[in-house]
């Protein structure tokens, strides 16, 4: 049963339309994230999901109630916040069990709740702090003991983790996804950082312009993106796009080469073969696709990445980290057909 | 000589005077007392920069000093000599002041301002701050409410001297009074205690635009999304406001209060205007100015009794400032 629906969700700000009617079933304890880059939409439907901002059409439904007309306090929802949003003013407990306030739980219970929580999160001797004597890490774990407190039906995350640097970030990433697989709740986690969605989620939500571009899990986007902007959102370094032709069944690219194409087209149709750099190779096994001219090297330690020159368009190929090429080396691109997806230049779709 | 030319001359020597103190004090510095050359060009270096802050902060000293300092030191001075100032009295001045029933009348009455006129005009400011915060025609009531802090307080009283006029015809509460009950003309200013509020109440007016003004900008700065978390918390409207958004923005508050209670120390148009501290309405600094030029001795004892109330409100109003600074 689905404990978070999307109906035809639409957001529109007078008449410009932002969203252009979701459609999303999160099941029970599932974790979704939404991804895309700025402007996509994906906080405007979190916000729409918490009733910050209001429902243009479209319904909402949380654990079997429509929930659009209900104010956010009954919808039993609780949302972590980019900048934590965490009371300066109130010490950590008073934090965390300001939303307990209102619940008609007995002191003594909403007292055991929110110690409860704090070791969860392990910060039992925090509780008694001010949020100016605490890290970035730890306030967001205030942040998010102040959601966990509630015991919402699902949990919103904004962005949670932007704010903190970059190891921190790694860091809490581990955590929220350990804690995922003990509470066991429902999560929608908004980010624009691919990588969080890779790692985190049950589920990736990719949208762009206020549409959703392709939902799945993170190994179907990443081996069968619907269309050349997952494809280029989802991994990194970006997948390579080459235009092409087909001509007699073969696919022209860059009036150099040319490969067989294994769909049926018509002739002069254009085509963009996409393929990642992970699955590009200098030598080795596999056929044989490009002669090309190293431009830039790229050490990574393990690998190196290799910037190469194609009639005019550049790809990033890997190279063992032991035995580069050397700059201005002519080399021979190589890659499995299976690995090598197929676009219609003109829709963007990927072809199957 | 022209009065034209006059300014432009004092103009030009002014600033010229500023331009040629900054350039050739710091030139002595460098070329005279340490130059930047020979053995000990490094320390010379490091010890000018420590001495050059005090080159800039000499003017601002001296003024200070002279306008500031000196006129404290005097009036203490003065207030220990009678009212001739030929005679030492030690504390006479201040002993007297202790027996005296108008002064305490205008202590305590001092004491009622400091504590009606901040609190009404900060809670004010805050609440028109947070409503027209909310309206589309904030800004238009905003400057209205604004307003008041454009006039002077000789003007305010002219203004409200009209509201209080005992005249059912001028007075705005007499017209009420005559239009609802019925009822004679009455002047409001006579009537004993009561007639210090309706004083206080021009105060009010004229600097809840000051507190709302502040608190408005205080109250933009709290950051949106604590309160979307407390909407989300299922905190209503009201404790938003009490629970949230005020805890938030004390250091503002505190602010504006002291400032508002500092200038209510000073405040003595108003009462000398509408009342001339008649009727049990002297407060402090219009019973100092009724000893000036008379008794220089006795007012001087006043002003000092002033300047110990409001020091401390001001240091205070010093830090907490400071911190907000932060």
């Amino acid at each position: 049963m689905a404990t978070l629906s999307l109906r035809n969700l639409v957001k529109a700000y007078g008449t410009t339309e932002v969203l252009h009617s979701i459609n999303l079933d999160v099941a029970e304890g599932e974790f979704i994230v939404l991804v895309g880059p700025s402007g996509c939409g994906k906080s405007t439907t979190l916000r729409m999901v918490a009733g910050l901002e209001e429902v243009t059409s479209g319904e909402i439904e949380i654990a079997g109630r429509i929930v659009n007309n209900l104010e956010p306090k009954d919808r039993d929802i609780a949302m972590v916040f980019q900048n934590y949003a965490i009371y300066p003013h109130m010490s950590v407990r008073k934090n965390i069990g300001f939303g307990l306030r209102t619940s008609k739980m007995p002191k003594p219970d909403k007292e055991a709740r929110i110690d409860e929580v704090a070791a969860i999160l392990g910060m039992t001797d925090l509780l008694n702090r001010r949020p100016a004597q605490l890290s970035g890490g730890q306030r967001q774990r205030v942040a998010i003991g102040r959601a966990m407190v509630r015991d919402p039906a699902v949990f919103l995350f904004d962005e949670p983790l932007s704010n903190l640097d970059a190891q921190l970030r790694t860091q809490m990433r581990l955590e929220i996804k350990k804690l995922h697989q003990r509470v066991g709740s429902t999560i929608v986690f908004v980010t624009h950082d691919q990588v969080e969605a890779m790692t985190m989620a049950d589920r990736i939500v990719i949208m762009k312009d206020g549409h959703i571009q392709q939902v799945g899990t993170p190994q179907d986007v990443y081996q069968t993106p619907a269309n050349m902007f997952v494809a280029q959102f989802i991994g990194a370094p970006s997948m390579n796009m080459l235009p092409g032709t087909v001509r007699d069944g073969r696919l022209n690219i860059a009036s150099m080469t040319d490969i067989a194409f294994p769909f049926t087209a018509v002739d002069g149709y254009d085509i963009t073969m996409g393929i990642r750099p992970d699955d590009l190779r200098i030598g080795g096994e596999g056929t044989p696709l490009f002669e090309a001219t190293v431009s830039v090297l790229e050490p990574l330690g393990s690998e190196t990445l290799v910037y190469a020159d194609i009639g005019g368009h550049e790809v990033i190929a890997r190279a063992s980290g032991r035995t580069p090429p050397a700059l201005g080396d002519r080399v021979t691109l190589v890659a499995n057909p299976e690995e090598i997806h197929f676009f219609d230049t003109n829709t963007g779709e990927a072809l199957r | 000589m022209n009065p034209m030319i006059q300014g432009i001359i004092t103009i030009i020597v002014g600033v010229g005077g500023c331009i040629g103190y900054f350039y050739f004090s710091n030139l002595i510095l460098d070329k005279v007392i340490f130059p930047a050359k020979g053995e000990k060009a490094g320390d010379n270096i490091r010890r000018a920069t420590q001495v050059r802050p005090w080159l800039f902060l000499m003017p601002a000293i001296f003024a200070l000093s002279l306008y500031l300092v000196y006129p404290v030191i005097g009036s203490f001075l003065r207030s220990l000599y009678n009212r001739d100032g030929d005679e030492f009295i030690g504390l006479g001045n201040y002993l007297a002041l202790l027996e005296a029933e108008e002064f305490r009348t205008a202590f305590t009455n001092n004491l009622l301002w400091v504590i009606v006129v901040p609190a009404m005009a900060t809670a004010f400011g805050l609440l028109a701050a947070q409503l027209t915060d909310r309206l589309s025609w904030g800004n238009i009531a905003k400057s209205l409410i604004f307003m008041p802090m454009a006039i002077s307080f000789v003007g305010a009283s002219l203004i409200w001297k009209f509201v209080y006029a005992v005249d059912g015809d001028i007075g705005l509460i007499n017209a009420l009074r005559m239009g609802i009950f019925g009822a004679d003309p009455v002047d409001v200013l006579q009537i004993p205690f009561w007639n210090n509020f309706f004083l206080m109440v021009i105060l009010v007016w004229i600097q809840t635009g000051f507190a709302m003004v502040i608190l408005s900008a205080a109250l933009r700065g709290i950051p949106e999304e604590t309160i979307e978390a407390a909407v989300i918390d299922g905190a209503n409207p009201l404790q938003i406001f009490f629970q949230i958004k005020v805890p938030q923005i004390m250091g503002t508050i505190v602010v504006v209060w002291t400032t508002i209670t500092i200038l209510v120390l000073k405040v003595f148009d108003i009462v000398y205007t509408m009342t001339g501290g008649n009727f049990g309405t002297e407060i402090l600094p219009s019973y100092m100015m009724s000893f000036m030029f008379r008794d220089d001795g006795r007012a001087t004892a006043v002003a000092f009794v002033i300047m110990l109330v409001v020091l401390p409100v001001m240091i205070w109003n010093i830090v907490q400032a400071r911190r907000e600074m932060r």
